[in-house]
């Protein structure tokens, strides 16, 4: 049986690296010196959220919806801060305006999205933010990276955290719904 | 000192001249402004490093005044912006609550319109009461602000980092002449930056 947050790994993979992802972004962020953390939740998201969670050094925001997080960003970064957003797909499409704060003003603004509506969906209201998602992004400005299988997930969030903060732009890794695992609502 | 604060051919407060006396002697007051008449205001009071004119995102000024205050927690933060600004954002209210930044001031110059496209009405020209919904998502400082006396009063407590703290500020709907700040956005996150950090802000 799939789980959400766990399910839909590839059989040939060794389960711990499959599973070590989620604590491989942790990392990342605390690497790169990450102090807010935006989201909206999702539960591909759901073991980072609780590691960051644990950690007294950053400050975790959730969200009415995903542009709020754009916003914060930037409010961050004017402060000497550098943050991260978390969501889901379909939040990218709330997403869309906001993205010029960041374009406008040459801001980081790294996003990690776990992605629905693509690999073995069952939520038919999932595929059409779902598909529109790196088209949406670029059309924003944004630099786009995928990883669909679990150990390119990292040094692909790697790359979009340092293309961010490196080169003042918003960047997004969007992580494979086949890493994640679809959801199933028990059928 | 409340005597300064005028009012507007309606009677009620006059924008700028709130927005004179909440920025004056402002020591290291960083401010935010919504886009479109907020952000001539907090022009006219003085184009200065640590402003931030917003020439767009709407319904983001709350929530950058959030991360701002986060990342500064030493530094009282104000964000001023406009009703139709933040009815768009309010879901921020909520979000703000929830964090209880103590550095944080949003005040609302609420003119019931929508200055820049025609002064179309918004909803608080019915009845919408923005400092009710702070109040209700969780922000006990919320008031409404009709008087000069209360301006001041606004004014010391935005200093005092005893937030979050919301605002309605009923103001004169009169247009006023355009006062712009530079539209480059890069130049003002810059500067900004440079104002806040020195000039390692460059270099992070």
């Amino acid at each position: 049986m799939l789980r959400p947050d766990e399910g839909g790994r590839m059989s040939s993979e060794q389960p711990g690296d499959a599973t070590a992802w989620p604590d491989q972004i942790y990392d990342l962020l605390k690497e790169h010196g990450i102090r807010q953390v935006a989201l909206v939740p999702d539960a591909g998201h759901a073991r980072l959220i609780r590691r960051c969670l644990a950690d007294n050094a950053m400050r975790v925001v959730p969200l009415t919806t995903e542009e709020e997080g754009i916003a914060m960003l930037f409010g961050a970064w004017l402060g000497g801060e550098k943050g991260v957003l978390l969501m889901q797909s379909s939040g990218v499409g709330n997403c869309i305006n906001m993205l010029s704060v960041a374009i406008a003003h040459r801001t980081p603004c790294p996003m990690i999205v776990t992605m629905r509506g693509e690999f073995g969906e069952f939520n038919p209201f999932q595929v059409p933010m779902g598909q529109a998602t790196p088209a949406v992004l670029e059309a924003m400005g944004t630099l786009v990276r995928r990883a669909d299988r679990p150990e390119d997930v990292a040094p692909t969030v790697d790359a979009t955290l340092r293309l961010a903060f490196n080169t003042y732009r918003p960047t997004a890794t969007l992580i494979g719904q086949r890493v994640i695992g679809a959801k199933t609502f028990g059928k | 000192m409340a005597a300064e604060i005028g009012t507007g051919p309606s009677g009620k407060l006059h924008r700028r001249a709130v927005v004179r006396a909440l920025l004056r002697d402002r020591g290291r007051l960083l401010v935010i402004g919504g886009l479109g008449a907020p952000a001539w205001d907090i022009t006219d009071a003085g184009d200065a490093p640590e402003n931030l004119p917003l020439w767009g995102g709407m319904g983001g000024a709350a929530m950058m005044g959030l991360g701002l205050a986060l990342a500064q927690p030493s530094r009282p933060v104000l964000v001023v912006t406009g009703d139709g600004e933040m009815l768009m954002g309010v879901g921020a209210l909520a979000t703000i609550a929830v964090q209880r930044p103590a550095n944080l001031s949003v005040v609302v110059l609420d003119n019931e319109h929508y200055g820049e496209t025609g002064m179309q009405e918004t909803h608080t020209r019915h009845g919408v009461d923005l400092a009710g919904m702070a109040r209700a998502a969780g922000i006990p400082d919320s008031r409404l602000v009709t008087r000069a006396e209360e301006v001041q009063a606004l004014r010391e407590a935005l200093h005092a980092g005893a937030g979050p703290l919301f605002a309605q500020v009923k103001v004169d709907e009169q247009s006023l002449p355009l006062v712009l700040p530079p539209r480059e956005g890069a130049i003002l996150q810059a500067r900004f930056r440079e104002a806040v950090l020195g000039p390692k802000a460059h270099l992070q």
